[in-house]
């Protein structure tokens, strides 16, 4: 068995006294492509907050390894986050900074490197991505697809332990999100990194995903756990079964994953 | 932690990488070995990595320069010996084929040729103030017909931004602008025996000048960045274009209930400014130059003609106009990035306050002209 790198206990996520899920469990092992999926506003991207430390649960506990999210102080906590990386859903990169800029302030701000090293990295982050030749290239001034691989490649400018994908192909188009795919793959394979992605687009998922839960918004808790492809085979929730087979009743619904 | 540590062996003709190739270590450059594979590299070479601890991307960096100057040199780059997860990151680094075009690049440029662009621009820049100010126009006559349509509801929400959330700090303002006019002038006219005229260099001071300017420039710093700011942010989300592909004119529909808003208010906001400042005159006086207070109101009376409230009226509905024009027209031709929404908020705030100042310079001269 696998590490686990992080840990959610009994985890309740609620704005104000409105309840989003409740009592989650699961294991985040290391090195896996886990998946979160759902359908809409059945509190994905809020889980991905939680996960990342910008917003403490209502009850319950995370737990990155051997220690817990919300019990250490402030310091330690921006300790750990700062051992993740995140691809936000539109690249959220700094418009008044090019792409080689964006990559390079994590690296200003973190380590004592000289700036022709940050430099270095910035074009090879950039090459990661396929986007070398817009180094001096503002952010309006690329396409959607691109903003989002720039997002990956700032992502991983520190090398993080963990990368977290909010809705990495919301917006593109299939090929694209074919190629963001199989960048997340290959990023995986040669960096041994655990990647988390909140999705619910199926081609994708069934292509990357190693293991995933599902969380349902009827319920508000989540109810299934497993490789996405043994999901669509074995499981037999009909809430799950609809939402993996677009909402044709399995038997005659042809996937086409 | 081990350092990290490259040798160069020319017998061999490989280069062996130890230690801890990792963040808080001292890692060799490129550039350091470069000199000595110059020297004495050919045909090929090979990479050890036996000893190689641990690594990050400052590694593969490392090895992509060496495999860079490699096909430069036209030496065969042996990668066999590296670690196969750093193997595949170098091949996805060459995955994607590397731009022609490459980077933008700035020409530089001569003194003429930048004086000719900064000129272009200026030109530009006039077209479209002139555009912008035609369509306004275009649209209050289609007001005034009827035609321009725009929420109420907006403009009553507009109305009370302007109007009644800006009296707090139009007061504050005004009190301490009166106080200040009441200061500097008693100084001087105590020299004469003459601190009665206080209250006549308050009271026009005010009327004619520092109630619709101070004003002006507290609703340009306030309304003209908000609705700046407001625009841009509609911009950047397309709503401006969705409003358009509707057919709906975001000049009537954003623009107009704005202008209309801030020519009723200031105006209102300036006769507010004009009796806070006369007031802040009054406690000055009152309380330093031992003038009673029916003393400093007779006086303030006598110096006080209805023209002067006139004169100041005019030139604060004239500022109201060029705020919110200043204020619009900066947010609907703000750019698509959120810097640049604080650009357009800047630029409003910046040309709202010169155009006020040009405006009550002529103004000024205007009214000696026609002796109002």
């Amino acid at each position: 068995m696998k590490p686990v790198q992080i840990e959610v206990k009994n985890l309740t996520m609620a704005y104000d006294d409105f309840i989003i899920q409740q009592n989650l469990n699961f294991k985040i092992h290391q090195g896996d492509i886990f998946i979160v999926m759902g359908g809409n506003g059945c509190g994905k991207s809020t889980l991905l907050r939680h996960l990342l430390g910008l917003k403490s649960p209502m009850a319950g506990e995370v737990w990155y390894q051997q220690t817990n999210l919300w019990q250490m102080n402030e310091r330690d906590r921006h300790k750990i986050m700062r051992r993740n990386g995140v691809m936000y859903q539109s690249g959220a990169l700094w418009s008044s900074l090019t792409l080689a800029e964006n990559i390079a302030l994590p690296l200003q701000e973190y380590t004592d490197l000289s700036h022709d090293e940050i430099k270095g990295l910035a074009y090879l982050k950039l090459a990661l991505v396929g986007l070398v030749g817009f180094e001096e290239y503002y952010p309006s001034e690329i396409s959607g697809g691109m903003q989002k691989r720039a997002g990956l490649a700032r992502a991983l400018a520190l090398d993080p332990d963990i990368l977290f994908f909010d809705e990495p192909s919301a917006g593109l188009d299939p090929v694209s999100a074919k190629l963001l795919d199989d960048l997340i793959l290959s990023i995986q394979a040669s960096l041994g990194t655990t990647i988390v992605v909140v999705t619910h687009d199926l081609p994708s998922l069934f292509a990357i995903g190693t293991d995933a839960i599902f969380l349902d918004s009827s319920s508000k808790t989540l109810i299934a756990q497993g490789a996405p492809n043994d999901l669509l085979k074995e499981c037999n929730n009909p809430i799950l079964q609809q939402f993996l087979n677009r909402g044709e009743s399995p038997k005659n619904g042809m996937m086409s994953a | 932690m081990k350092s990290c540590t490259v040798e160069f062996l020319a017998n061999n003709n490989s280069i062996i990488v130890a230690g801890d190739w990792v963040m808080g270590n001292v890692t060799p450059r490129f550039v350091d070995i470069k000199s000595s594979l110059a020297s004495s590299l050919s045909g090929e070479l090979q990479i050890q990595t036996s000893s190689l601890e641990s690594w990050d991307s400052r590694f593969v960096l490392f090895v992509y320069e060496l495999q860079t100057y490699c096909q430069e040199n036209d030496i065969n780059f042996n990668l066999s010996g590296l670690p196969s997860s750093a193997q595949g990151l170098l091949k996805q680094v060459s995955a994607f084929p590397v731009r022609e075009s490459g980077n933008k690049q700035l020409p530089a440029k001569s003194f003429m040729a930048g004086i000719g662009e900064k000129t272009q621009h200026m030109l530009q820049q006039s077209a479209l103030v002139l555009n912008f100010v035609g369509e306004v126009c275009f649209s209050l006559s289609r007001l005034v017909r009827g035609k321009a349509s725009f929420r109420k509801q907006d403009l009553w929400l507009m109305i009370q931004d302007c109007g009644p959330n800006a009296l707090g700090i139009v007061t504050l303002i005004s009190v301490l602008v009166g106080l200040i006019l009441a200061f500097v002038g008693a100084m001087q006219l105590k020299i004469f025996g003459a601190q009665i005229y206080v209250a006549n260099l308050v009271g026009l001071g005010m009327v004619r000048e520092m109630g619709a300017m101070m004003t002006a420039i507290i609703m340009a710093g306030r309304t003209g960045a908000a609705y700046a700011s407001q625009l841009g942010s509609m911009q950047v989300n397309e709503e401006i274009d969705a409003l358009k592909t509707l057919g709906i004119s975001p000049i009537d529909f954003l623009v107009l209930p704005r202008l209309i808003a801030l020519v009723i208010m200031l105006p209102l906001l300036c006769i507010y400014a004009d009796f806070l400042g006369i007031l802040g005159g009054l406690l000055v006086s009152v309380t330093l130059l031992d003038i009673s207070l029916m003393e400093y109101v007779v006086q303030t009376k006598s110096a006080l003609q209805l023209g002067d409230f006139a004169t100041g009226l005019i030139k604060s509905s004239v500022f109201g106009v060029l705020v919110a024009i200043s204020g619009c027209m900066s947010g609907m031709q703000s750019g698509r990035s959120s810097s640049s929404v604080g650009d357009a908020a800047t630029s409003a705030v910046v040309a709202g306050i010169v155009s006020i100042v040009i405006a009550d310079a002529s103004l000024t001269v205007i009214y000696q002209i026609i002796g109002l």
